[in-house]
């Protein structure tokens, strides 16, 4: 099989351009072909000698995957499955809203964190997705031109695939690739402190915690990271970190029945979050076979809410989307189809 | 001694600690060794790194919290960055690790602990620090001559000492995962405490099978060696 063109650099590519004798300005011209243009192959590139891209196509497929399935919501969110170099699968959703459409990319395929209520998780891990394989979710959906924004929020951890994660979101947000800001990315982790600093330090991109309870005993039930990394440590990071005025950092929390939902976590999340500039999201739980969890009722969820605003925590619900065609937070699964 | 670091304060900075020996005690898993620092809790783990350069990576500390130096026991990743390093290094050469810290402890009641490969490590320095009374340790392994330390468990454990291999057979071994081996009892205990440790999909899917059986999540602890 050849190497994909797509889902290198900028720096990558022309470093390949000038070991195969190309002029040095090839690489800025096969990254605008591959990241801002509607084509699908090197042949397409036309402003590129026909020797140039012999020679390229020569070793080097353009490297765009299609999706081999979609299914469509009733609210219109679309979730696509797409095949990994490797012979496995990954899942996408896209959702529109008003004038968004926001794509929810995975990074890996399946997961190793375990947490108790996500359907990934239970997956186990099959595999690292490349930087290609992240940005071609986004490249290759028939909605691409129309994306407003984009969430690490699909399969697995991004931290826990770093290079792939922080090389993908160059692609996205430099000049010669999808110049998208990064004010309009968001990247979710439960907590992976050392891929979590390294993330703040080179990226622009909003960060998302996946904090779901701030007390340790409960946490540690609920996602076996917090043995690793305790929520302490990923606090004590986030408060030395200086977001300036325009990043942002939230902390997402699926609130459960009776386990996450008393006015003893509202308490604490005050007490915790005391001195970060962020806000919470919360997430109403969307049930996977076998669960002992249960979601909230609405009347407590709204209660909730409404308790951390008058404590001045900027705290929202996030709307649920795709639950029918498991599109939805936590639903994301390709274990049948063995990874 | 400084106390263990609980996990409240995360000011976890690396020190230099000098190891004290480095054994090759199954084909290609190591058991290295330095001088205490810090008294721990059994079940803690602490950050190490060989080098600057490479970020520390987590271990299960694997011995008595009252032995006078601390053991780690790892796997060589042969295309890993730090362990091929760490399981080249001689007595007399230096490591950076942080203080023990972590929340995977096991305290007084009855309690089963279930690992595979080198998750056998919390437990083990569980049983060497004197909490063994009450528990059943399910060990499950691919070959044979992946049950570290299997005399010494065996002799002390004796029926509450459980080996389950996937791919070799032996007497006294169940032939088998460990999901099989919790698959084939009938009455699994579902008051007492479950302590799960090593590969995501391992956790898991004993996770799932144990709350299938009636066991609340609650007594469910997992760590995950990720
Ligand atoms: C709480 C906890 C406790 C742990 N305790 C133990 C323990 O007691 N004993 C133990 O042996 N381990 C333990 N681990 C695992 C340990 O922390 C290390 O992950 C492991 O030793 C591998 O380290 P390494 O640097 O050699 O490999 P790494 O360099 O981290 O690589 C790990 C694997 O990932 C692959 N990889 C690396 N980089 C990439 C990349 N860019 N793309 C794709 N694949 C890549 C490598 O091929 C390798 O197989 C624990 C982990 C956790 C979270
Ligand atoms: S919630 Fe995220 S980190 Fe946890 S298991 Fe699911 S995909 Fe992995």
């Amino acid at each position: 099989m050849k190497e994909s063109l797509f889902g290198k650099t900028l720096n990558d590519l022309t470093t390949l351009a000038v070991e195969l004798g190309l002029p040095k300005f090839t690489g800025k011209q096969m990254a605008e072909w591959l990241y801002q243009k509607d084509i699908s192959s090197i042949e397409e590139m036309t402003n590129l000698s026909k020797k140039a891209r012999e020679l390229l196509a020569g070793k080097f497929e353009f490297g765009l995957i299609d999706s081999t399935k979609v299914q469509e919501s009733i609210d219109g969110t679309k979730k696509y499955l797409f095949p990994t170099n490797k012979g496995k699968f990954i899942e996408t959703a896209m959702i529109p809203d008003d004038d968004r459409k926001t794509v929810c990319v995975s990074s890996q395929v399946g997961c190793k964190m375990g947490c108790l209520f996500c359907m990934t998780g239970k997956q186990g891990f099959q595999g690292q997705l490349t930087a290609g394989e992240i940005v071609n979710q986004i490249r290759n959906i028939p909605e691409w031109h129309e994306v407003t924004n984009i969430v690490y929020m699909g399969m697995g951890e991004p931290f826990d695939n770093l290079e792939e994660v922080l090389k993908s979101l160059e692609i996205l947000t430099s000049e010669w690739g999808f110049a998208m800001s990064p004010r309009r990315i968001t990247v979710s982790t439960i907590g992976i402190v050392p891929g979590m600093l390294t993330f703040l330090e080179k990226s622009e991109a909003h960060l998302a915690v996946s904090m779901h309870t701030p007390f340790d005993d409960e946490r540690q039930k609920l996602m076996p990271v917090q043995v690793a990394y305790p929520l302490a440590e990923v606090i004590h990071e986030i408060k030395s970190w200086d977001f300036g005025r325009q990043r942002r950092v939230s902390f997402e929390y699926i609130v459960f029945k009776g386990l996450n939902d008393s006015p003893r976590h509202v308490q604490e999340l005050c007490k915790i979050l005391n001195g970060i500039k962020c806000r919470i999201n919360l997430i109403r739980f969307h049930p996977i076979p076998g669960t002992p969890l249960v979601g909230t009722d609405e009347n407590t969820l709204q209660k909730f809410k409404e308790k951390l605003n008058d404590k001045g925590i900027l705290t929202t619900i996030r709307a649920s989307r795709g639950q029918d065609i498991y599109a939805a937070c936590g639903l994301l699964s390709t274990k049948e189809l063995g990874g | 001694m400084p106390k263990a670091e609980e996990y409240k304060n995360p000011n976890l900075e690396l020190i230099e600690v000098i190891i004290t020996g480095n054994q090759e005690i199954s084909p290609g898993v190591h058991l290295i060794s330095w001088k205490r620092t810090h008294d721990f809790h059994p079940g803690q783990v602490v950050k190490i790194t060989a080098d600057p350069k490479i970020a520390p990576r987590i271990y299960s500390i694997c011995s008595g919290n009252d032995e006078p130096e601390i053991r780690v026991l790892f796997n060589v990743k042969e295309d890993g960055l730090l362990t091929p390093k760490l399981a080249g290094m001689i007595p007399g050469m230096k490591i950076r690790t942080t203080k023990p810290y972590g929340s995977f402890k096991d305290g007084k009641e009855p309690a089963w602990w279930i690992a595979t490969g080198t998750g056998i490590a919390p437990f083990y320095s569980m049983f060497r620090s004197g909490i063994s009374e009450n528990k059943t340790l399910i060990h499950g392994v691919r070959q044979l001559n992946q049950f570290y330390f299997e005399d010494e468990l065996e002799w002390s454990l004796g029926d509450r000492y459980i080996r389950c291999c996937s791919q070799e057979q032996s007497c006294n071994v169940f032939p088998g995962r460990v999901t099989h081996y919790l698959n084939q009892i009938n009455d699994l205990p579902t008051t007492i405490n479950y302590y799960l440790c090593g590969k995501a999909l391992m956790v898991v899917e004993v996770r799932d099978l144990l709350i299938s059986r009636g066991v609340p999540y609650q007594n469910i602890l997992a760590e995950i060696y990720f």
